[in-house]
């Protein structure tokens, strides 16, 4: 018998009770959905959280004062003139930009409103190596800090929650720590969640944060550092050329351990791209036993099929039907029922994605469902193996029938 | 017609058959030494009370089991040590058969029925003009499109002989053929197989209980325990 036989047989057989198959199906559009549902939300809040990293700016290395991974005692603090001792062209020609940043919690108020945020102390480099953008107005300059100016770059939605409005503030003037700063410029928005965000932060001349917002015992000494390599393919050269500066500044002989931590955005991004892609991995896992659930249900349809067609495999035999005939039938009918419902599954699992897409989008997080090609392939062939795979035993139990006990079969 | 059985080829050469089931550790002989010889055009019924072997000698004359010890030649060909695969291949091509219970499909109709001994075969050209024309010499070429519940039981089993007939086989085997018809259906079925017969030479085999059907054949061959009894010539 031609396979195309096989098809219009199968579909004329499972068309001749639709309810039963429509409810056998059923596990496996469960089973399917829940696939596809869990690994479009997946990869969309891989995207979301890749995208929220990439927002901070892209070839960036960070240094932290110590070291966790080795005893290293009273480490030297990071200053400024680290900062300066890395902008050395000839020293460390993979780094474009450095930028110290002293960060801490103040009050910024205007009028009668004031809210408690992030103030950045950081350099006119900041802007560049993170790849701020302005929306209005401009970064402060080189004369601002060497001057210790009072001047402010509000993130959008803290000069949202200040004044109502994040247009047309630049002149206006805001107090941090009750000093007052005259606004130069404000942020374009860049997202991020409730908890963090760049948009809610105030940055400030270092100098003026120095001087005016978080006094420091360590003469010039800063939170971190932010270095921004040449490119993608240089942050390993700029790391170490970092490495080098900084162990020669803080005096380091060559067996202590660094007293700096570095670590850059692709590894951040690759420690977020493993976490959720694990938890991924482990939901649909998790799903996919509702597949296996589903390929039982078929099994014991057509474990009950094949019973009730007894005699109608018996006449098939007689009438010169061989083994690998019964077979192809009912194995047709078992794969046919589980791609259909491998299909109809999809659908649904991009429906379950729009829906908690939608639901989480409505609470504030950004998550957008991605369906990619692949997973769509995937499912429909892992279905289409379900099929044979629950099918395999019944159809065998057919093709394996004799035919007189068959026939005489009521 | 008149045949002289020595000039030519038996169609069916049954050779010292026998056959025992096994109950547990019991053998149970159900034929036991059958030698028959059916010659092309003949019509033979076969009687015997139940538990005389009659069912399982039509089974192995139709290839659905194999023997436990024996020859037997269908066609010029031994079939009596051929595999599953071989078997259903020759049942196929050299056998039609026809049930006491019909054995239609129900989802499908009478033509699709007919056709279903071709979508086994090799040969898959004009499937539905073969089946066609199956139909009509059955005179149910007004029917073709009737599923088995439209049909009279009568109907159904002249679809059943279409089905049968449609790979021009050389035995039609027939179990029964009118024991699930009224009278006046099975005398119209079975003036249809003896016009098969006659007109076109078909080779019958036929199990009956009923001696007014068997009366109907060239030969009578009477099972009685697992062996034939004494072949009497009817007419």
């Amino acid at each position: 018998m031609k396979i195309w036989q096989a098809l219009k047989e199968a579909i004329s057989s499972l068309t001749a009770n639709k309810t039963r198959s429509f409810l056998t199906v059923l596990g496996i559009v469960i089973g399917v959905g829940a696939v596809i549902g869990v690994l479009s939300l997946g990869q969309g809040a891989e995207a979301s959280i890749i995208g929220q990293i990439e927002s901070i700016g892209t070839n960036v290395i960070y240094v932290f004062r110590g070291n966790t991974s080795e005893d290293v005692t009273n480490p030297n603090s990071l200053t400024t003139a680290d900062a300066d001792a890395l902008a050395n062209r000839t020293r460390a020609p993979h780094i474009l930009n450095i930028s110290p940043v002293l960060a801490g919690q103040s009050s910024v108020r205007f009028g009668d409103e004031s809210a408690q945020t992030s103030i950045m102390g950081v350099v006119e480099n900041y802007a560049e190596v993170t790849d701020i953008g302005l929306s209005e107005g401009s970064f402060f300059t080189e004369s601002h800090l060497t001057n210790r100016s009072s001047v402010v770059v509000l993130g959008p939605k803290l000069a949202e929650r200040l004044t109502g409005r994040q247009t047309e503030l630049v002149g206006t003037t805001v107090h941090i720590n009750n000093y007052p700063f005259r606004v130069v410029g404000i942020t374009k928005a860049k997202g991020g969640n409730q908890f963090s965000s760049p948009d809610m932060d105030a940055y400030i001349p270092i100098t003026a944060m120095q001087l005016r917002v978080k006094r420091q015992s360590v003469p010039n000494a800063v939170d971190f550092l932010l270095i921004q390599a040449q490119d993608s393919q240089s942050i390993d050269d700029a790391m170490q050329e970092a490495k080098n500066i900084l162990r020669t500044s803080h005096r380091l002989s060559s067996r202590q351990p660094d007293d700096f931590t570095m670590t850059n955005q692709q590894d951040v991004l690759s420690i977020a791209n493993s976490i959720t892609s694990i938890l991924t991995i482990f939901l649909a896992g998790i799903a996919g036993i509702s597949l296996l659930v589903g390929g039982i249900g078929i099994m014991n349809i057509m474990l009950v099929s094949v019973t009730e067609r007894t005699r109608e495999i018996g006449l098939r035999k007689a009438l010169g039907a061989r083994k690998f005939d019964i077979q192809l039938q009912f194995l047709t009918e078992s794969a046919m029922l589980s791609v259909f419902g491998g299909l109809i599954g999809i659908g649904f699992g991009w429906l379950l994605g729009e829906i908690v897409g939608a639901i989480a989008a409505n609470s504030g997080t950004p998550l957008v469902p991605q369906i990619s090609l692949n997973s769509v392939l995937l499912a429909t062939l892992f279905s289409l193996a379900v099929g044979i795979f629950f099918g395999w035993y019944p159809a065998l139990r057919a093709a394996n029938m004799e035919p007189v006990e068959a026939l005489r079969y009521e | 017609m008149e045949l002289n059985p020595q000039a030519v080829r038996p169609v069916i050469d049954v050779r010292s058959l026998t056959k025992d089931y096994y109950i547990g550790e019991i053998v149970v002989p159900a034929l036991r030494g059958i030698d028959i010889q059916i010659f092309p055009g003949e019509m033979v019924a076969v009687m015997g009370p139940s538990g005389s072997g009659k069912s399982t000698l039509m089974n192995m004359i139709g290839c659905l089991d194999s023997p436990t010890s024996g020859e037997y030649y269908l066609d010029s060909l031994l079939v009596s040590d051929l595999h599953d695969d071989e078997l259903a291949i020759v049942r196929n091509q050299k056998i039609g058969f026809v049930f006491q219970k019909y054995n239609l499909l129900p989802r499908v109709d009478a033509i699709e029925n007919v056709a279903l001994p071709l979508r086994y075969s090799d040969d898959t050209s004009n499937m539905r003009q073969r089946a066609e024309a199956a139909l009509e010499s059955v005179g149910l070429g007004d029917r073709m499109h009737h599923k088995p519940n439209e049909l009279s039981g009568g109907q159904q089993q002249r679809v059943a002989i279409a089905r049968a007939l449609v790979n021009q086989p050389a035995i039609l085997l027939a179990d029964e053929p009118t024991g699930n018809l009224d009278s006046q259906s099975g005398k119209e079925v079975m003036e249809l197989l003896l016009k098969l017969n006659q007109q076109q030479n078909t080779t019958i085999v036929l199990v009956t209980h009923d001696p007014i059907v068997a009366g109907n054949a060239q030969r009578i061959v009477q099972l009685f325990d697992g062996l034939i009894k004494t072949p009497e010539v009817v007419s």
